[in-house]
């Protein structure tokens, strides 16, 4: 179990607590590949998926888990003008707590959301996604991606090239990466840096070339003109033709590298079709395990008074 | 609280004037409004009121030349009468009401009735800043011959910068004649749109959008130009960045007519404490690093800077209590000042508590021109008597603001008011046992 209430981020968790859940992860995938994908763990508990901001595969995925753990399960989708958000998340989040419920699922478009909703609130807080801050669950999800294709993460060369500045899985696993013994570096256009970024311990790079010599992971971020306000790049085009990328830029790379991206995929602009569906890509499977790392981070978190999950026999005879 | 006397003698206190250089133990003697002795020893008259100041320091009262008041339209946060009464239990006998209120302050009608509410609350003397700009618009500026006439002590369109140089060019030419400052918020807005706190590594990890120093700095740099240009004297509020303090360095040495604030929340607190998510920490200018404080610490210490104001900005607990994003800047500051800066500054052995006391009571006085400031016989008996080691912890439950949104929550200072004096009369008390009664004996 983890000794925490609400899981807000990667940065506040230690490296025991990241292996963890991604071994509690790895036995989870074991039963979504079974006959019958469920298991009791979370049976009687109810938990409600708050999404302000529109998604589909991360609110899909936390769902799927949700079921999978034989949780009762709400989902809510709403969206409004930034300030009305800020004073009907606490009402919102306090109304439905007061029905007795068990967690709350956040996805909010403002950073920290979900740490003014755990603040509040005495059930658990899951933080799917909020601004520009932590994506904590996809951070874990890459890592058990990394993990079960190259095993041990100690040394891994890893890059994570996009839009690093708005991007809060790049914050997400920068936390996780390092955390775990990982080199991490960022790549992308300057004015996608953010400030002060090489105190996390990463390594920035405005040349793509100079940043995949060599390297055993790529991670590749959406290009998200939504999230910019004023333009951080000239155009698409001049920035698919420098940061895009292709099966020649690749090359530099390790041959054995992996290739990652978090989606929804802009084919043809951060990646092209041969690299997102050729032989080194693993983004499929990075969505399969995003519904096992979900389904530990429930278990661990809200499952605490849950009977012994049968993970390994008992299961296996229903 | 209201007592009025004709005659207080405050006796065996650490006097503390810097205007007249004075700091020893004695006596000061009151009668009339005004000061009328200073001395080792005074002797005094059967009716006098005494007071005990054994082990307190005894200094002009403090000046506080940035504070929002609110009223008119926002009634809710604060009101000139509660935040005139908080200053007074701050230490403060004078705050200047900042003129970003809805109607703002930018006609004589509003100048006066500022001033009309605030000798109505019967507690620290509350003198009007008014809009450099007609309705805070940045556009032409306000009738600021007349605003003064009426009683204005500065202009400012603070909360806004005058973003077009060209009014900020005719504010500071027009109003070097009517001998009083233009008071700059200096933020350069195209660079801080949207963001929440300051650009670095805490807004990075935060995920916050960051407000760069930089924002600052061209307009301290722009108006510190204009000024030179023009001759107006310029005072550039709420300073947080250390090139800020350099820029305003660099301008006194050729001779410019700048003044500088800095708060107490700048000199005290960085932006590491944001990592929580308090909005109570939400303030504009933001928190920044720690050499921009030590920065304002060092202005502070060589004159740059030259007085310590609060921009009291309060909130009402609902707009804070709200995502990171949504609640607006500022924090409340008049009854927290004291016990932050003897905490943070003297204790910390910054400064000396002589320049303290410059710092919140005579350079103030002087860059508004009030009459305020000094312990010096014949001027008015603005007085506060302070504990320097009396420690407590800030509980926002017992402030006399109407708003609570104090970053220092919880926080354990040193140092606190224990009595002020406007105008002769004293106005609070925090322990009155001090006071002996009416007839009391001369020593």
């Amino acid at each position: 179990m983890l000794n925490r209430k609400d899981l807000l981020g990667l940065e506040d968790l230690t490296k025991e607590e990241i292996v963890t859940i991604l071994d509690t992860a790895s036995s989870f995938k074991e039963v979504l590949e079974r006959p019958i994908r469920k298991v009791p763990a979370l049976r009687g508990k109810t938990v409600v998926n708050l999404f302000f901001e529109p998604s589909t595969r991360t609110r899909i995925s936390f769902e799927m888990a949700e079921k999978r753990l034989s949780a009762d399960t709400i989902s809510f989708s709403q969206t409004g003008s930034s300030v009305s958000k800020g004073e009907t998340l606490k009402d919102t989040a306090k109304n439905i707590e007061a029905m007795e419920i068990d967690a709350i699922v956040i996805r909010h478009s403002e950073s920290g959301a979900p740490h003014f909703l755990a603040r509040n609130l005495d059930s658990v807080v899951i933080n799917a996604g909020d601004g520009s801050h932590e994506h904590p669950t996809q951070g874990l999800l890459d890592l058990l991606t990394v993990r079960e294709k190259k095993g041990n993460l100690a040394g891994l060369k890893m890059v994570i090239i996009g839009d690093i500045a708005h991007s809060r899985v790049a914050r997400s696993d920068i936390w996780g990466f390092t955390k775990l013994g990982a080199d991490v570096s960022i790549c992308g256009p300057s004015t996608m840096i953010p400030a002060e970024v090489e105190k996390f311990g990463v390594r920035v790079h405005t040349r793509i070339e100079e940043a995949l010599e060599g390297v055993d992971v790529v991670n590749v971020l959406r290009i998200q003109l939504e999230r910019q306000g004023q333009p951080l790049f000239p155009s698409v085009r001049e920035y698919a033709k420098l940061f895009g990328i292709d099966g020649e830029k690749l090359k530099r790379a390790k041959s054995d590298c992996i290739v990652m991206h978090p989606g929804p995929i802009n084919r043809g602009v951060e990646i092209d079709n041969e690299v997102a569906d050729g032989a080194h890509s693993v983004i499929l499977g990075q969505v399969t395990n995003g519904v096992a790392v979900r389904m530990a981070v429930l278990y661990l978190l809200v499952g605490k008074s849950a009977p012994f999950l049968p993970l390994e026999e008992g299961e296996k005879d229903h | 609280m209201n007592m009025a006397q004709d005659e207080i003698l405050i006796r065996g206190g650490r006097i503390i004037d810097p205007a007249s250089g004075v700091d020893m133990v004695g006596d000061v003697l009151v009668s009339g409004g005004t000061i009328w002795k200073v001395g080792k020893k005074i002797n005094h008259s059967r009716s006098a009121k005494v007071y005990d100041a054994g082990g307190l320091v005894v200094s002009p009262g403090f000046v506080d030349m940035h504070a929002h008041l609110r009223e008119p339209g926002r009634e809710d946060e604060e009101t000139i009468e509660s935040g005139a009464k908080a200053a007074l239990k701050g230490g403060f006998t004078s705050i200047v009401a900042m003129p970003n209120t809805d109607p703002p302050i930018d006609s004589e009608g509003m100048v006066r009735l500022v001033i009309e509410k605030g000798e109505g609350a019967g507690a620290a003397r509350v003198f009007p800043m008014a809009a450099i700009t007609k309705g805070l618009k940045g556009e032409s500026i306000s009738e600021m011959a007349h605003l003064r006439e009426a009683g204005a002590v500065a202009f400012t369109d603070d909360g806004n910068p005058v973003s077009n140089a060209g009014t900020m060019r005719r504010a500071l030419e027009y109003a070097s004649m009517l001998e009083c400052p233009v008071v700059s918020h200096c933020e350069e807005t195209s660079l801080t749109k949207g963001g929440a706190m300051n650009e670095g590594a805490v807004s990075t990890a935060l995920g916050l959008k960051g407000i760069p120093s930089v924002a600052e700095e061209i307009i301290v740099a722009r108006d510190i130009l204009l000024s030179g240009f023009t001759g107006g004297r310029l005072h550039i509020a709420h300073m947080s960045t250390k090139e800020s303090v350099d820029l305003i360095r660099r301008a006194k040495k050729m001779g410019t007519k700048v003044t500088a604030e800095a708060t107490p929340h700048h000199i005290a607190l960085t932006d590491e404490l944001l990592r929580s998510y308090d909005t109570n920490f939400k303030m504009n200018p933001p928190l920044r690093k720690e050499d921009d404080r030590m920065a304002l610490i060092e202005g502070l210490r060589d004159g740059t800077i030259d007085c310590i104001a609060t921009d009291h900005a309060p909130h009402t607990e609902i707009e804070k209590d709200v995502a990171f994003d949504d609640a607006p800047f500022g924090v409340t500051g008049l009854e927290t000042a004291l016990g932050v800066l003897i905490t943070f500054l003297v204790e910390a052995g910054h400064l000396t508590l002589e320049q303290m006391v410059e710092k919140l009571s005579l350079s103030p006085s002087k860059i508004l021109g009030l009459s305020s400031g000094t312990l010096r016989p014949g001027a008015q008996a603005d007085i506060t008597v302070f504990d320097p080691h009396l420690e407590w912890t800030v509980s926002p439950d017992d402030f006399l603001s109407k708003s609570r949104n104090s970053p220092f929550c919880g926080m354990k200072l040193a140092g606190h008011a224990v009595l002020v004096l406007v105008s002769g009369r004293a106005l609070y008390e925090s322990s009155k046992e001090r006071m002996a009664p009416r007839g009391n004996q001369p020593a």
